[in-house]
């Protein structure tokens, strides 16, 4: 980071929280908007009691995205005080095509947060969802995935609430600092009033870009839509067909594999990849 | 004794209201500005008094003979009183009309008296109860005094205790007539009403006129504020408006949220207002409270903040968003006071500055923004309902006659019934008529009175830019609200159409004989005027005239016309869907009900949707266009496919279905 140093780490009495936000890409016609899990992310964020938040994102910084952005902004709504929405985003500017990754952990190692959440994918550009695990590898902190709420923070352990497919939760604790993504099943964002966005800080910080090299290579084409395996139910009645609609999906081929070498984990991967036609076998 | 008296009593009184009136016009001041003329509204009041307001307050036959003989007598009696008795002026030229004049008064405050015997549920009790013994009072007491004056009676009859007695009988008339006024007393309606009257903030509605097109926010500028937070934020002619109300509940009466229990009575909203304008808390409102929601425990002042958030202030929002913007208050009230405006001015900073609308709204809002339709389908399926039909679209002949603004009941199966019956009676009448399709975009009319200026100005200024492109002669909807919204609130943004209803073009087309059509032959009909057809666009006559034309027995329901009763469906209140008692469109089902119809006929999407969802057995509910369409003798209507007319080339809708 530049000497002008535009995020204030949080005071020692509050909890750092660091939200990542992106542009966002609304499925249905393409335009930017804020992401839906980045912006779930920051109501966790908004909802942990007495923390100090701050916003950033690390991208071009043009007006498309500024007004994707300001969406963040513009979440002040359900508390009067909102005492803990963050002051301004912070942008950290890159060139097109760069490798966000090195100026984010420079960034975050500036800020010195405890907690960093953000989305689980990105919905614009790669959007492969590594980025908080590499966060996580460079600075050497854990990482959570699928988080729904973060219930409480003491002593430099947060305990967690981890969304599990079907409405299960695990309770995880984890030792601060961590990075935490979110998703869908995390509570829905509250909405971006006009005002607040508009008025809302937004302050530039600039910052060498790293090109990414292997990215720059690929061929991106837009995507198909691949076909969907249907499930075929022979029910006679309406009840039967609604009990094979709500039944858990069997895992019928499914194999556990415990306490084995990654090696043999792999391999296991492999193999039904290439069963399933994925793979060239 | 009283000759002393009497000057000091109303020269006291005098200086006293006019303090009052000096410090209720600082409070008024203290609004937003707004441009309106001073001197042309001042010169107006007569006639709007005499002639716009007496027009509304006709309608109730008995309270407007009384008005008449009530103000009219104090108007006259006041400042003759004045130089008689005040001035010492003793002249019989004087005094022999004050007579009359207190007589006058004296008349109509015994019919207001009687009317307050047993006063209708509408109505505020609390001081109003005491208006008619004030009335008596200061016109009898005046009277009295008055004879000795005038020569009926020796001047020096009675003696000292009679004196007293009369001085303090005017005096008290005095006090309510003169300090009510100005002081916040149940006169206060007759000085604010008049600078109301004045300083209207639509004084197109005057003279017979219309103005029901909301008025945009300067977004441009960010210091404006964003809709209504606090009272402060109303413009000051908006204040002194809330401060006219003479709470005759009249539009309590007329309003359906409040007749479905739903938490919103706009004489109280008024009234609040008028608390958060004085400051203080409504423990001193009188009248019906909004349904559900005690008195006294709100408060507010000029500089705090409007609505409820955590603990107490003047106004819930779920009281704002029970109004679902039919203006049947607006139309009712006689002092001409603007509640929906009022109303979306809070919603407005209820969503654009504290983003807490309800979350259907919410929902809505963000569709509307990625999608430009209320409910997020594809932008690109918006023609899907007329892939068969061949339509011409806007795009590929660049110039019509006609465009057609199909709206977004292009993605609702009811609505698209609609929408193919109005083809087919334009194809019989040999209409040259085009469409947007794709580009055609919602029209703003929720995003606006869900609160959130900012969409609607977007999607106004995209639709303005597409419409700039081509070439037609007028715009044809089946959707009131488009209809409002494309010719009322375009204009300010830079638009101006002429835009109508299919019920106004298919009477002109039926008028001058462009189809055949063979006679209804079923049963009775009634016709329930939409809102934003009827009180927002004044056409009550067409959709009545197609339906005679169509050979059908009409039967009016008790309330329609300018004082039809709402669905329930506009304003987003069908969206946010506030709990109530009962809904709306079930009370306006029984409506339909009485009359014994077996089939209602609407012209608006939103009233089908809302009439239909009203549980079976029930009468039929059709569009006008579909009743229409019925009624086509078959030779007239022309190949459905419209293929005929631009054989050989690329069909459009073929393209469309291809890319989807
Ligand atoms: S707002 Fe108008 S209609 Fe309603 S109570 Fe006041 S004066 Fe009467
Ligand atoms: S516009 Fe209609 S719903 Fe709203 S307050 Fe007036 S009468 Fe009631």
């Amino acid at each position: 980071m530049p000497p002008d140093v535009l995020v204030e780490s949080a005071p020692a009495d509050r909890l750092g929280i660091a939200v990542l936000v992106s542009v966002g890409r609304h499925p249905l016609t393409g335009r930017t908007r804020r992401a839906d899990q980045d912006a779930r992310a920051y109501e966790l964020a908004l909802s942990i009691a007495g923390a100090c938040t701050a916003l950033l994102h690390a991208g071009q910084n043009d007006a498309e995205n500024e007004l994707a952005l300001r969406g963040y902004l513009g979440m002040v709504g359900a508390s009067e005080s909102g005492e803990n929405t963050a002051e301004r985003l912070v942008v950290i500017e890159q060139a097109i095509g760069a490798d966000v990754l090195p100026a984010l952990v420079n960034a975050l190692r500036e800020l010195t947060p405890e907690l960093v959440l953000c989305g689980m994918r990105a919905e614009t550009g790669e959007g492969s969802g590594m980025l908080p695990y590499l966060l996580a590898e460079w600075l050497g902190w854990p990482i959570v995935s699928g988080v729904a709420q973060v219930e409480s923070v003491s002593d430099g352990v947060a305990t967690l609430l981890q969304a599990l497919p079907r409405g299960q939760r695990r309770r995880l604790s984890v030792r601060l600092p961590a990075i935490v993504t979110v998703d869908s099943a995390a509570p829905g964002a509250r909405p971006s009033a006009f005002g607040p966005a508009r008025r809302g800080g937004l302050a530039v910080s600039a910052a060498a870009s790293m090109p990414d090299e292997a990215r720059a290579e690929w061929l991106t084409t837009p995507a198909r839509k691949r076909p969907r395996r249907l499930k075929i139910i022979t029910a006679l009645s309406a009840r039967d067909r609604f009990k094979a609609a709500a039944a858990k999906t069997q895992g019928g081929g499914g194999k556990v594999l415990t306490g084995v070498s990654p090696e043999i984990g792999a391999e296991a991967i492999q193999a039904l990849l290439k069963e399933e036609g994925v793979l060239p076998s | 004794m009283l000759e002393i008296i009497l000057p000091i009593l109303i020269f006291t009184a005098l200086v006293l209201a006019i303090i009052g009136a000096a410090r209720r016009v600082r409070l008024w001041r203290q609004g937003r500005p707004s441009d309106v003329g001073f001197f042309s509204g001042l010169t107006a009041v007569p006639r709007r008094y005499l002639v716009d307001l007496h027009c509304v307050v006709e309608r109730d036959k008995y309270i407007s003979r009384t008005h008449v003989a009530t103000a009219g007598g104090f108007a006259v009696a006041a400042p003759v009183a004045i130089a008689v008795h005040g001035l010492g002026l003793g002249s019989a030229w004087l005094t022999w009309p004050l007579l009359a004049a207190t007589l006058c008064m004296f008349v109509g405050s015994l019919f207001v008296a009687l009317r307050r015997r047993n006063p209708p549920a509408r109505l505020s009790k609390g001081p109003w109860m005491r208006l008619p013994k004030s009335l008596v009072a200061f016109s009898l007491g005046v009277f009295v005094v008055t004879l000795p004056a005038a020569g009926v009676v020796p001047a020096a009859i009675g003696g000292w205790v009679l004196a007293v007695l009369l001085a303090a009988v005017v005096a008290w008339g005095l006090a309510e007539m003169f300090l009510g006024m100005t002081w916040g007393g149940p006169m206060k309606h007759a000085f604010a009403g008049v600078l109301h009257l004045a300083f209207h903030r639509r004084p197109e509605r005057f003279g017979g006129g219309r103005s029901t097109g909301l008025k945009a926010l300067d977004l441009a500028d960010p210091q404006a504020p964003l809709g209504a937070g606090k009272p402060a934020d109303f413009t000051w002619n908006q204040l002194l408006g809330f401060d006219a109300c003479v709470q005759c509940g009249r539009c309590e009466a007329v309003c359906p949220a409040f007749a479905a229990g739903q938490p919103l009575n706009p004489k109280k909203l008024i009234q609040d207002m008028v608390v958060g304008l004085a400051g203080g808390s409504d423990a001193g409102y009188h009248g019906s409270p909004h349904p559900g929601k005690p008195v006294g425990e709100h408060h507010g002042a000029l500089d705090e903040p409007i609505i409820v958030r955590e603990g107490k202030a003047l106004v819930s929002a779920e009281t704002l968003w029970s109004c679902t913007t039919c203006r049947a208050c607006v139309e009712e009230c006689p002092m001409m006071i603007e509640h929906v405006d009022a109303i979306v001015d809070m919603r407005r900073h209820i969503t654009l500055e504290l983003g807490v609308t309800p979350r259907r709204g919410v929902e809505v809002i963000e569709n509307l923004i990625a999608t430009d339709n209320p409910n997020g389908f594809a932008p690109d399926s918006r023609m899907h309902w007329a892939a068969d039909l061949n339509l011409p679209l806007m795009a590929d002949v660049r110039d019509a006659a006609v465009l057609l603004w199909i709206g977004d009941g292009a993605f609702d199966q009811r609505n698209q019934r609609t929408l193919r019956a109005l083809v087919r009676i334009l194809r019989a009448a040999d209409v040259d008529f085009a469409v947007l399709g794709n580009d055609e975009r919602d029209s703003g009319d929720l995003a606006r009175r869900l609160g959130d200026e900012a969409t609607f100005q977007s999607l106004a200024r995209r639709n303005i830019a597409t419409l700039s492109q081509y070439g037609f002669g007028c715009i044809l909807t089946c959707d009131p609200h488009s209809l409002h919204v494309l010719k009322n609130e375009y204009p300010e943004l830079g638009g101006s159409y002429q835009v109508y209803h299919h019920s106004t073009y298919i009477a002109e087309l039926l008028a001058e004989g462009r189809m055949e059509i063979s006679p209804w032959k079923g049963d009775k009909v009634t016709y329930h005027d939409p809102c934003y057809l009827g009180r927002y666009n004044g056409e009550y006559d067409a959709p009545r005239n197609v339906l005679k034309a169509l050979g059908m027995e009409l039967v009016e329901m008790q309330r329609s016309g300018s004082r039809s009763r709402c669905c329930g469906g506009g304003g987003g209140a069908a969206i946010i869907d506030i709990p109530g008692k009962r809904r709306i469109p079930d009370m306006r089902m029984d409506d339909i009900r009485e009359t014994g119809v077996s089939v209602v006929a609407v012209g608006c999407p939103q009233c089908t949707a809302m009439l239909e969802g009203v549980v079976e057995p029930r009468p039929e509910v059709r569009d006008i266009a579909e009743l229409v369409a019925d009624c086509l003798v078959p030779s007239a209507q022309k190949d459905q496919s419209g293929r005929k007319d631009n054989a050989g080339q690329p069909s459009p809708a073929v393209e469309i279905l291809a890319d989807a």
